[in-house]
């Protein structure tokens, strides 16, 4: 017997918990201005959040899938790529897309019905929600390969879950991925619950990084919670995907803080006592104590900059509010390039 | 004048596009050094070159959601499925994205894609290899679902197909792939999706078809003309959007339809189409419409095939029983 193949698969975490910096933290945690900008990105979208939720439960949203507990991983997310690069989010990444230009009332416009929320102010190659779980891979992937075909120095990033890793799609995206060396970058934002099912049950790899190893592409365990490493990492693998050296699969530990949606209930099936050692694990609060042991934050900007997100925020819910829904026609506007006469008809038929 | 078949029609397509469209690209299993397991896209890779001729992994799935990709960010994906019986893993991505994507991003994304597949029965092939799965895609708003019957037809259509701002499901009938070759120049015109062809004109009944019962189709108006009946045969060619208004026109004048399609009967596009004349056509007809269809169990393992697939004779029958009314 012979070993033809040996594989480690790597974890990276520069901030502990508290806030504390390893001594071999990357350039980026010197980066005071970026991390700031990431760490106000980060309670921009934590405060929406929080909107969202209650406009769902006071009947003014439809089901909403909240972001709670993600923040570093998804803020890490849009901070690390270009306008050019292309994002296949799954349906919870506001953090990354506010970062690329997607406006809250955007968010609250396709959680509210409608599909024009869809249509959103991010870059208009960026993919929209998509809720049919892990297919985005692939179209990251597909795009990645246009980007290769036509020799463009982009990159797309997808997002998938623990749970969405088990599908083939997942699978298919970093298998091609490795086949043509594409520039492409798949982050599994594992948050440990797929709705009820744990992690565990998804899958008995050890890690959910090591799934690239089979592909054959660079593949990396992060600690989701820690803005620096997340960035760090990101900037890296996009980096390394723009210059041709190939495609990176990143596994972001997190937590779900919050229900699947807001359809869901957690309590059916975790306890208390894991939520609670989850948020003693949470990315802002370690991120806010290495800013404010740098120097660079306090909790007079704190309290300033909550008070701006909740002004901007609630702007945002003003307009999502003020919107009209759209003309019964509009079901038929963008079925076709141009409208069949059989379903031409049936518009009339629909009336206004 | 080039002479050739339908199989090399589809080729002779898809190499005038690639030539004239730097946005188009194949990719399937097989389809590169290999030329595809039909020789369709025979010729295309050292042409073209391995970049926009892609073997792929063997993947269906990833196949359907790479082309989606590909189609979303501005380029013209022709992708391959082997054979029909291998689409259903694609299903997912042509009817959750490439169906969807104009609509759910008012129009901000579009999904230009074809998928090609080869289709039908009656070439003794193994299990999964022969079916007729076209109303599943037919059933969808927003796609395109094509299947040509002819030569020129295959050609002027698949450019129409690439061409399309929206997604088509291109099935070709394998069946008649080298059946016949006839004269198709490699002018570049394509022709119109969404209308029907009129194959024959007649006066007595219409026989509203598509793919390889086109043949059968044809067959059967040339027995019935030689009992002096006179039967009209249409190749409905774009199964949605439904030309209906061809069809409609013809029974108008001949007040008797049958319908033939290989794909089991019920819930077949068949029944689309029945059910569309009688909204509108209740008062022109005199008969009944009758389907010849395949019947309503799985397409069996080929030494029963041919007992499946609608027969010049089974058509014959369909047409003496219009003719029996009015």
């Amino acid at each position: 017997m012979s070993i033809v193949a040996k594989f480690a698969v790597e974890h990276v975490q520069y901030l502990d918990p508290e806030g504390r910096l390893a001594d071999h933290a990357p350039a980026v945690a010197q980066d005071l201005e970026r991390l700031v900008a990431t760490y106000q990105a980060m309670a921009r979208v934590r405060v929406f959040d929080a909107k969202a939720i209650n406009l769902q439960r006071t009947g003014k949203l439809g089901t909403y899938a909240s972001c709670l507990g993600h923040e570093a991983a998804h803020v890490a997310i849009g901070m690390a790529m270009r306008p050019e690069d292309c994002f296949a989010p799954m349906y919870r990444e506001y953090g990354a897309q506010f970062v690329r230009g997607v406006k809250p009332r955007e968010v609250l416009l396709y959680w509210g019905g409608d599909e024009r929320g869809n249509d959103f102010s991010g870059p208009k190659h960026d993919y929209p929600w998509c809720v049919p779980i892990a297919t985005q891979c692939l179209h990251a992937a597909g795009a990645a390969l246009a980007f290769r075909t036509r020799r463009e120095p982009r990159v797309a990033v997808t997002v998938v879950g623990d749970g969405g890793s088990s599908k083939s799609d997942f699978y298919g995206a970093i298998n091609a991925a490795g086949v043509w060396n594409l520039p492409f970058v798949c982050v599994i934002v594992n948050n440990q619950w797929a709705i009820s099912v744990p992690r565990r049950m998804q899958s008995a790899a050890e890690t959910l990084a090591q799934k690239g190893i089979a592909a054959g592409i660079a593949s990396v365990q992060v600690d989701g919670n820690d803005a620096i490493a997340m960035l760090d990492v990101l900037d890296r693998a996009i980096a390394r995907a723009r210059a041709g050296e190939g495609p990176m699969l990143v596994e972001a530990v997190t937590y779900r803080l919050h229900d699947h949606t807001t359809a869901d209930d957690a309590r059916r099936y975790r306890g208390e006592d894991e939520v609670k050692a989850a948020w003693a694990r949470e990315p802002m609060k370690r991120l806010r104590a290495y800013l404010a042991g740098r120097g660079a934050w306090d909790d007079a900007k704190e309290k300033a900059w909550l008070e701006q997100c909740e002004r901007e925020v609630n702007a945002e819910v003003d307009a999502y509010l003020a919107s009209s829904p759209p003309p019964t026609r509009a079901m038929f506007d963008h079925l076709y390039a141009e409208l069949p006469a059989d379903v031409a008809e049936q518009r009339r038929l629909a009336g206004q | 004048m080039p002479q050739v078949t339908l199989i090399e029609a589809v080729t002779q397509a898809l190499a005038h596009e690639m030539a004239r469209d730097p946005s188009v690209v194949v990719l399937g299993e097989d389809v590169g050094v290999n030329g595809g397991v039909f020789r369709a896209t025979v010729g295309l890779s050292e042409r073209f070159g391995p970049e926009r001729v892609l073997d792929t992994p063997l993947d269906e799935t990833m196949i359907a959601g790479l082309a989606v990709g590909l189609a979303t960010q501005g380029m013209k994906p022709v992708a391959e499925a082997q054979f029909e019986g291998f689409v259903f893993p694609m299903f997912d991505h042509i009817y959750c994205h490439a169906a969807r994507f104009r609509n759910r991003t008012r129009g901000r994304m579009t999904c230009p894609l074809v998928l090609r597949a080869p289709w039908g029965g009656g070439i003794r092939a193994p299990e999964h290899h022969s079916d007729a799965p076209e109303a599943m895609f037919a059933h969808v708003p927003g796609l395109r679902v094509v299947i040509p019957s002819s030569p020129a037809r295959a050609y002027g259509l698949l450019l129409a197909a690439i061409r399309d701002p929206d997604p088509v499901i291109f099935f070709e009938p394998k069946r008649i792939y080298r059946q016949y070759k006839e004269e198709v120049p490699d002018d570049g015109e394509a022709l119109p999706l969404d209308v029907c062809f009129v194959l024959r004109d007649g006066t007595d009944a219409t026989l509203v078809t598509w793919g390889a019962s086109v043949k059968e189709c044809l067959e059967a108006a040339d027995q019935l003309a030689a009992e002096g009946v006179s039967v009209e045969v249409i190749d409905v060619a774009t199964l949605r959007p439904l030309d209906i208004d061809t069809i409609l026109e013809s029974v108008a004048k001949t007040r008797r339809c049958v319908i033939v399609h290989e794909a089991p009967k019920t819930g077949g596009v068949g029944a689309e189409i029945a059910a569309r004349l009688a909204e509108r056509a209740m008062y022109d007809l005199v008969a009944p419409v009758e389907r010849v269809c395949g019947w309503d169990t799985h397409m069996p393992l080929f030494r029963l095939e041919m007992k499946y697939l609608p027969s010049t004779a089974r058509i014959v029958e369909g047409v003496r029983r219009v003719l029996a009314h009015g």
